[in-house]
């Protein structure tokens, strides 16, 4: 059974539909990726998801007694909290010191404990994040951006220390992320999001979508593309349009490996 | 034993001073300053409302300040710009108590006692109240702290926990409103927020921990009634203003040392 499905999910903000009837899910060892442009609805999502706000339509259901382990994009600590990474990985329950100090090993932070959490680098800080993520042996790993901040290195070190995580505990993974080539390499599945989900499947039968060329362009360069999209607008009218173009995209909702469609787009999007 | 009225000042600053660590230590680390000042400041309405239909003081100031907070929490949760609604509502609260105030027929009301407190004046049955209040202002922050310390630190990961953030926050407004309602007496509508911040604050420099800054801040605000009750005795200054005067020369001294130890 699933760990976690999100059914039909209706999400406003004021007049804005910032999610719009989304269906997602996340099965034990798989990794499912969100990717989509900015102001897409993404963290929405994840908040969704996590329980910090109610949706105004659709439900979200959690395998009984869930464990959930949850990186955040970007934590601000207030600079007046003075917390050392011990006392913070501690909260809301201290874990055992065996667990503890697995877990630091495990992410590499067992020099860090005694600093402050104010004093690290934003490397450091994301290792941090995951390792409390990590105390509580979950069976399900909610990760937002975990890698803004983060240096290329950094980034790929990050996502190994993450596929690690998945081979060892069979955890599944839910991330989302502004890189398209670590979605293409390391995701079984891929959700693309623009309010709806314009198309998901495993990374090739995305890539070959024509909604996905629509988002993020052609010759993609990664990230970039991303940022691209921010000042082409014409996409989102499209979809806003009286048209009912969104409901085209159920076709596109193309589910999975048998269809393992053709690589196309295979050239140029590795660019 | 509580017969001279300068013991039982003591006994009310330091009453104070054990909620105020910790609950003060709260509204820094969530920047929530402003909002003890709108809750502090529409105290005075309480006062004036409680004159008027002869109930205690501290229950209508509780119940006052207890409403100033659920209104704020509803604005906030609108979307309304915290900052203007706290301002409009604050000011609005306390010029309106001063308005009231003056309508309360028979009874000459000292304002200044309840804009900047009568230490001096504290009574046997005040004493009961503060120190009541103070327990349990101090009980909940214990029984709650862990939670209360990771839904500060993010809502996201209060939420990944299975801690419900908002009701974490109202634990918070509740224990502040409490605070308010009992330390009106000892320093006024217009310096609660101080007693909550400054103690808070000047304990920060010097803390490595959430825990030793609440502790701290309690042993400064203790310092700081002791300070300012013998400037008072001695000088014949308003107890209230200098028991806040003594805080604030403390958080000058722990800055600037903390910034002399290094920090970190």
């Amino acid at each position: 059974m699933s760990l976690i499905t999100a059914e039909n999910i209706v999400m406003r903000y004021g007049d804005v539909r910032v999610l719009d009837g989304v269906d997602a899910s996340v099965e034990p060892g798989e990794i499912v990726t969100l990717i989509g442009p900015n102001g897409s609805g993404k963290s929405t999502l994840v908040k969704v998801l996590l329980g910090v706000v109610r949706p105004d339509g659709g439900r979200v259901v959690r395998a009984p007694g869930l464990r959930l382990g949850y990186v955040p994009q970007k934590l601000h600590i207030d600079a007046s909290l003075p917390i050392t990474v011990s006392r913070f990985l501690s909260l809301p329950a201290r874990p055992s010191a065996d667990r503890m100090a697995a877990v630091a090993q495990i992410t590499g932070i067992t020099g860090l404990r005694d600093r402050q959490m104010t004093a690290l680098s934003g490397g450091q800080f994301q290792r941090v994040l995951l390792a409390r993520a990590l105390l509580t042996d979950p069976q399900l790993l909610i990760l937002d951006e975990p890698t803004q901040g983060l240096d290329q290195t950094g980034e790929a070190d990050f996502y190994e220390l993450i596929e690690q995580v998945r081979r060892e505990t069979g955890a599944g993974v839910f991330m989302v992320s502004h890189d398209l080539h670590v979605v293409m390499s390391a995701s079984d599945r891929v959700i693309c999001l623009n309010h709806h989900i314009c198309c998901a499947g495993t990374p090739h039968v995305v890539r070959a979508a024509p909604e996905y060329r629509a988002l993020f362009g052609r010759g993609t360069h990664g990230a970039l593309a991303l940022y691209q999209h921010q000042h082409d607008h014409e996409h989102e009218h499209e979809h806003d349009g009286p048209g009912h173009h969104g409901h085209d995209h159920a076709g596109a909702n193309l589910d999975d490996s048998d269809k393992e469609s053709p690589t196309i787009a295979e050239s140029s999007d590795h660019a | 034993m509580l017969d001279h009225f300068l013991l039982r000042a003591v006994l009310a600053g330091i009453g104070i001073a054990v909620a105020a660590g910790p609950l003060g230590s709260f509204v820094v680390w969530r920047r929530m300053a402003y909002f003890g000042d709108a809750t502090a400041h529409a105290a005075v309405l309480g006062v004036a409302l409680a004159l008027i239909l002869s109930v205690p003081v501290t229950l209508g100031t509780l119940v006052v300040a207890l409403a100033m907070a659920a209104a704020v929490n509803w604005l906030s949760a609108r979307g309304h710009a915290m900052d203007a609604s706290l301002g409009v509502l604050a000011h609005a609260a306390l010029a309106l108590g001063l308005v009231v105030i003056s309508f309360v027929p028979g009874v000459r009301v000292d304002l200044s006692a309840f804009l900047f407190g009568d230490i001096l004046a504290v009574s046997r049955a005040d004493l009961l109240v503060i120190w009541g209040g103070a327990a349990l202002v101090v009980t909940l922050l214990v029984w709650r702290w862990s939670r209360l310390l990771t839904a500060t630190l993010s809502r996201e990961l209060a939420a990944a926990s299975g801690i419900d953030a908002d009701r974490e926050g109202l634990v918070l407004t509740l224990a502040l409103a409490v605070v308010v309602a009992v330390a009106l007496k000892v320093v006024g509508a217009l310096l609660i927020a101080a007693m909550l911040i400054i103690p808070a604050a000047a304990a920060r420099a010097l803390a490595r921990s959430p825990e030793s800054m609440a502790f701290g801040a309690v042993g400064i605000g203790m310092l700081a009634t002791l300070g300012g009750l013998a400037a008072s005795w001695y000088l014949d200054t308003p107890a209230g203003p200098s028991i806040v005067s003594a805080a604030a020369a403390i958080f000058v001294l722990t800055t600037l040392s903390g910034r002399l130890l290094g920090r970190g």
